[in-house]
């Protein structure tokens, strides 16, 4: 089981209440797209996603941004067992979706670069570390039922 | 990955934009690396004070964000051009490769939170892919 120290609890609990999942949802999934351009194989039936301007505009983008922030959502409520919460989402990215685990280590950098634009100064390296932690914490649960 | 013309472009511009501020960036992406993945502290085991404005840390974060910046007039030949600092970090300093990514990602943070606007997704492919072809480059007399 994961060990969270009372900062790292009350950080990730306070970031999470601060930003605003409809714009860090979109914003971190169309720049994973864009910085990591081989992401894009996984959303064929998207439409346009010929550019960065056109990524950045894409509605499938946009609500997909929503429902991975949604998902991310579940294991800032639920901190202490995270592995068990992921354990169905970790089945479905495996064989249903076919996704490559260290595409969610991109996407996960993605989301971070957006928390701390978003964030500004707020984002110190002790906020970053919890954050970042937690991240990967997620991470490790999404690829746990891969076989 | 190299480097395409629209790349360079793009650092090249926002390298104008953040010059001013570049010892102080170097500096905040070192203190960041150093507390975030501390394992890169044994790097260096004769410092004292760790902290963002430990005067260590800023004394080297500005050493290493100026040959970065230098780096930046050198994109048509990086190999060629960090010759000398690639031997230097093969034979004498030994860092792990792994670590030019870590602190790469660092100094992205840092800039994505003093220039929130300015560091679009189409600057951070461009920087990302520049740091990466300055860490090869820098690897590249390793072996």
């Amino acid at each position: 089981m994961v060990e969270w120290t009372d900062f790292e609890r009350a950080t990730i609990q306070d970031v999470f209440s601060k930003i605003n999942y409809d714009v860090v949802g979109p914003q971190a999934l169309a720049r994973c797209l864009i910085v990591y351009p081989w992401t894009q194989r996984y959303f064929g039936n998207f439409g346009n996603l010929y550019n960065a301007a056109a990524i950045m505009g894409n509605p499938m983008v946009a609500a997909h941004g929503k429902t991975v922030l949604g998902g991310l959502d579940r294991a800032v409520k639920n901190m202490d067992d995270i592995k068990g919460t992921y354990a169905e989402l970790s089945v479905l990215h495996s064989e249903k979706l076919h996704v490559d685990p260290d595409n969610f280590r991109l996407l996960a950098d993605c989301l971070t670069i957006v928390v701390a634009a978003q964030m500004g100064a707020g984002f110190t390296p002790a906020v970053q570390a919890a954050f970042q932690k937690f991240i990967a914490v997620a991470v490790s649960a999404l690829g746990r039922q891969y076989h | 990955m190299s480097l395409t013309a629209k790349d360079k472009a793009f650092v090249k511009a926002f390298w104008g934009k953040i010059s001013g501020q570049a010892d102080a960036i170097g500096q905040e992406a070192l203190g960041r690396m150093l507390i975030v993945y501390p394992q890169t502290k044994i790097y260096f085991s004769g410092w004292t004070d760790f902290s963002l404005d430990s005067p260590q840390v800023k004394k080297h974060g500005k050493t290493v964000m100026s040959a970065i910046t230098d780096a930046v007039g050198k994109m048509d030949d990086l190999i060629g051009g960090m010759s000398s600092l690639s031997d230097l970090h093969a034979t004498k300093f030994r860092i792990d490769p792994v670590n030019f990514k870590i602190l790469s990602h660092n100094i992205l943070v840092t800039l994505a939170v003093h220039f929130p606007t300015d560091f679009t997704a189409e600057v951070h492919v461009a920087v990302d892919k520049f740091l990466a072809a300055v860490s090869a480059a820098l690897a590249d007399k390793y072996r």
